[in-house]
């Protein structure tokens, strides 16, 4: 094409995008650069995988037949019969799971680099309510291929939510579509997994990206402070190219290490769920619920006068309110943080989540 | 004083007692005690029987003396001897039995009469069984009940109660190692550890009521009750007329009897087989036979390095279930093989193993293509992560080169 229809074709796009504006933005854009940046990769790294969902799941929408009597065979069809069926499900799989241990560690570095200060509150606020989303993603998406473990997981996983004080029963029953996990359960978790949970992560995830962009990336207040009593700024490198490069190779190193678990670790089918067979033994959810479920098997089964796992699930639910509300407990009325006890808290949650998801794991 | 307060207390106790004798007798300690509490757990006392009816009296009357009183049909414990004439007067009434079980038999009594047991007391042997040896005396439960002591899964040890007794055995010309025998067949590991409660116990075989041992001409009627097949293919085979001139019982000249372990291949061996107990090597019949083991063998060989391959490409995450149904086909037909293996027919045998055959080429296969498609896949992801590695070398060096050039600005400015 010549250089002039070029040209034209650029000022006619520039007429009507008034893409110089966001060239002008991006070319000014810096991000800080510190001792600490790489843990802020992890949000992008996050990001790369919602986007490795998105597409491969598109892909296995192709084949994929919501219902007791065919989905079971068709991701076995998937599997077997479609070219690169097998890497499509597999990177999907494991993208889930890496997405939710990325997301899980990108948490933790905002806690214990302190970026969820004022005026980031509401960041935080829309990063847990995405971690929300990203495990009913997970939780949704086990039940799909219809196998025995997830078939099962999925009962223990709706009778948990059945103890929720007053609104247990009708939550249950709304989850499963029916007094019991079936066919109804399957349709309604795949119309969770691929349209509502898909449309309001898109909607949060635009907000989250919008209030970052807005405040920034956060410097910790340690690196901050060394960099004052050296009378110096903290150094900045421009987003464009410089962080991108960098979130990029981020993002390559991610998908190898995706590549190797999906090609050497594909991920298993199973049997075909039967809702008449016993349940087998040593049924547990995904690695990510781990926790909590061993948690509310120690729990006895009457605690006073409360049931057992009724109090476990409102404990777990006050817990999980106080991390979502950290910034404004975190932080004095001077607006100085308490920077120990939220890293005392933080150190706290991890080593609980570490160790209970281990027994859980192995016993 | 302290006997007469027990006699006033037992006496009101009895005031307000339906049943004097339970109210009397656990109030009472030892033997005397025992029958009325085994009784709590009784079927008949469930259904509304009481003491009386087996043993008489008046289960009313508040004196001891009166309630067992011999004008009032009081008979005391059972002669061991009319012990099956009792329990017959209710359970050869079909009209009673009825209302309480529509479908229990009513020829119990009839078939006592015929069996072992029920010879040898009407010949005056009080040692052999009687109701109440099998079933229990005061705590009698459903048959179905797991606690009965003839629920399929107790019934061996209840049996083993007298044929497990090496000295009275020994006073009837019996071993006594029936029921450890059982204990390690194959019908025992059915029923124990598998939990199929329609294998075979002892009664299965011998008859309950009337239990009597097979006689060699109905062993194979038995055996033949499940293993139908086997039966028949067994009757049409030269084995049989041989083993009716000479008197041999049927499976139980391969297989034992109570010791059934589960076959192999190697029972068609001359050496160390079956086989070799009748025929010696090189003669028709053990070629015969060799020729039989060396189609099974060749089917379990295939069928194993097909169960090798799949496994492998199972362990490397290469989804082969379709191919594993291949190999449930293959091992349908190595069992059918198995079951006319009794024909003793080379040709009927070959038709089975020919099928399996053909199933298990199909299935390794399979576990050939998939083993190609792990090794496609790892080539794959080489050459997809040398492509990753170049671009993440090319990454590096496009931030290497960004650092050189805004290196000495930025130190300036810091200085």
């Amino acid at each position: 094409m010549a250089p002039a229809a070029i040209a034209r074709i650029r000022w006619w796009l520039e007429d009507r995008l008034g893409l110089e504006t966001v060239k002008e933005f991006l070319a000014h854009k810096s991000v800080p650069r510190h001792s600490a940046t790489m843990w802020y990769y992890f949000g992008g790294i996050t990001l790369f995988l919602f986007g490795i969902q998105v597409a491969t799941g598109i892909l296995l929408l192709l084949y994929y037949r919501p219902s007791p009597n065919e989905a079971y065979e068709s991701v076995q069809f998937i599997m077997t019969q479609v070219d690169f069926g097998w890497l499509i499900r597999s990177v999907h799989s494991w993208a889930a799971n890496l997405m939710i241990l990325a997301a899980f560690i990108h948490m933790f570095s905002v806690v214990f680099l302190h970026a969820y200060r004022a005026p980031r509150e509401l960041t935080w606020l829309t990063g847990i309510v995405l971690l929300g989303l990203a495990l009913g993603f997970g939780f949704s998406g086990y039940l799909l291929p219809w196998n025995t473990i997830s078939f099962f997981a999925t009962k223990v996983g709706t009778d948990i939510a059945a103890d929720v004080p007053l609104i247990g029963p009708a939550l249950a029953r709304f989850l499963r579509g029916g007094a019991d996990v079936s066919g109804g359960t399957l349709t309604r978790f795949f119309g969770f997994h691929v349209a509502v949970l898909p449309g309001i992560t898109t909607l949060v995830l635009l907000l989250h990206l919008a209030l970052v962009q807005k405040w920034n990336i956060s410097v910790p207040p340690k690196v901050e402070q060394e960099y004052r009593q050296r009378g110096q700024e903290v150094p900045r490198i421009p987003f464009v190219p410089d962080f991108i490069l960098r979130e990029l190779m981020a993002w390559y190193i991610t998908l190898a290490i995706l590549g190797v678990l999906a090609a050497l670790f594909p991920w298993e089918l199973g049997e075909k769920a039967d809702p008449f067979a016993p349940a087998p033994a040593g049924i547990r959810p995904e690695w990510y619920f781990l926790a909590p479920f061993y948690t509310l098997k120690l729990i006895p089964s009457r605690v006073w006068f409360v049931e057992g796992e009724v109090l476990g699930v409102i404990c777990f639910g006050l817990l999980a309110l106080a991390w979502a509300c950290l910034p404004f407990w975190a932080s004095r009325r001077d607006g100085t943080i308490r920077t120990r006890l939220v890293t005392g808290a933080g150190v706290l949650l991890v080593s609980y989540l570490a160790v209970f998801s281990a027994l859980g794991y192995w016993r | 004083m302290r006997p007469i307060i027990a006699v006033l207390l037992l006496a009101a106790a009895a005031a307000w007692a339906q049943d004097t004798c339970l109210e009397c007798h656990e109030a009472l300690e030892g033997d005397l005690q025992a029958p009325a509490k085994a009784f709590a757990d009784d079927i008949h006392r469930e259904r509304g029987f009481g003491c009386a009816d087996c043993h008489g009296g008046d289960p009313t009357a508040m004196d001891p003396e009166e309630a067992m009183s011999p004008a009032k049909g009081f008979r005391g414990a059972i002669r061991r001897r009319r012990i099956p004439e009792l329990c017959a007067r209710c359970h050869s009434n079909p009209g009673l039995m009825h209302r309480y079980d529509p479908q229990q038999r009513v020829d119990q009594l009839a078939q006592y009469r015929t069996s072992v047991h029920g010879k040898r007391l009407a010949a005056g042997d009080e040692n052999v069984a009687t109701c109440v040896d099998c079933h229990s005396v005061h705590d009698i439960r459903k048959v179905k009940d797991p606690l009965s002591p003839v629920y399929p899964l107790r019934i061996v040890v209840t049996c083993a109660r007298c044929h497990a007794d090496e000295k009275l055995m020994a006073k009837y010309n019996l071993w006594a190692t029936q029921p450890e025998d059982y204990k390690a067949s194959v019908h025992w590991k059915a029923l124990a550890e598998r939990g199929d409660l329609s294998a075979p116990s002892c009664a299965s075989c011998h008859g309950n009521h009337g239990a009597t041992p097979p006689q060699v001409s109905s062993v194979a009627a038995v055996c033949g009750l499940c293993h139908v097949l086997q039966e028949q293919f067994f009757d049409k085979s030269p084995h049989y007329e041989a083993f009716t001139e000479l008197g041999l019982s049927g499976c139980v000249v391969c297989h034992g009897n109570h010791r059934i372990e589960h076959p192999t291949d190697k029972m068609l061996s001359i050496e160390g087989g079956v086989c070799g107990k009748c025929h010696e090597a090189g003669t028709p019949a053990a070629e015969i036979a060799g020729r039989i083991q060396g189609l099974l063998q060749r089917l379990s060989g295939e069928m194993e390095r097909a169960r090798a391959i799949l496994d492998e490409a199972r362990t490397a995450g290469i989804e082969v279930s379709e191919a594993e149904i291949q190999l449930v086909q293959a091992r349908d037909n190595l069992l059918k093989a198995r079951v006319t293996v009794h024909s003793f027919d080379v040709e009927a045998v070959r038709k089975d193993i020919d099928e399996g055959l053909k199933m298990a080429a199909t299935a390794y296969e399979a576990g050939v293509d998939a083993l190609k498609e792990r090794d496609r896949r790892r080539l794959g992801l080489v050459f997809s992560l040398v492509a990753i590695a170049v671009t993440i070398i090319g990454l590096w060096l496009a931030i290497r080169s960004r650092e050189q050039q805004t290196a000495a600005p930025t130190d300036a400015g810091r200085g």
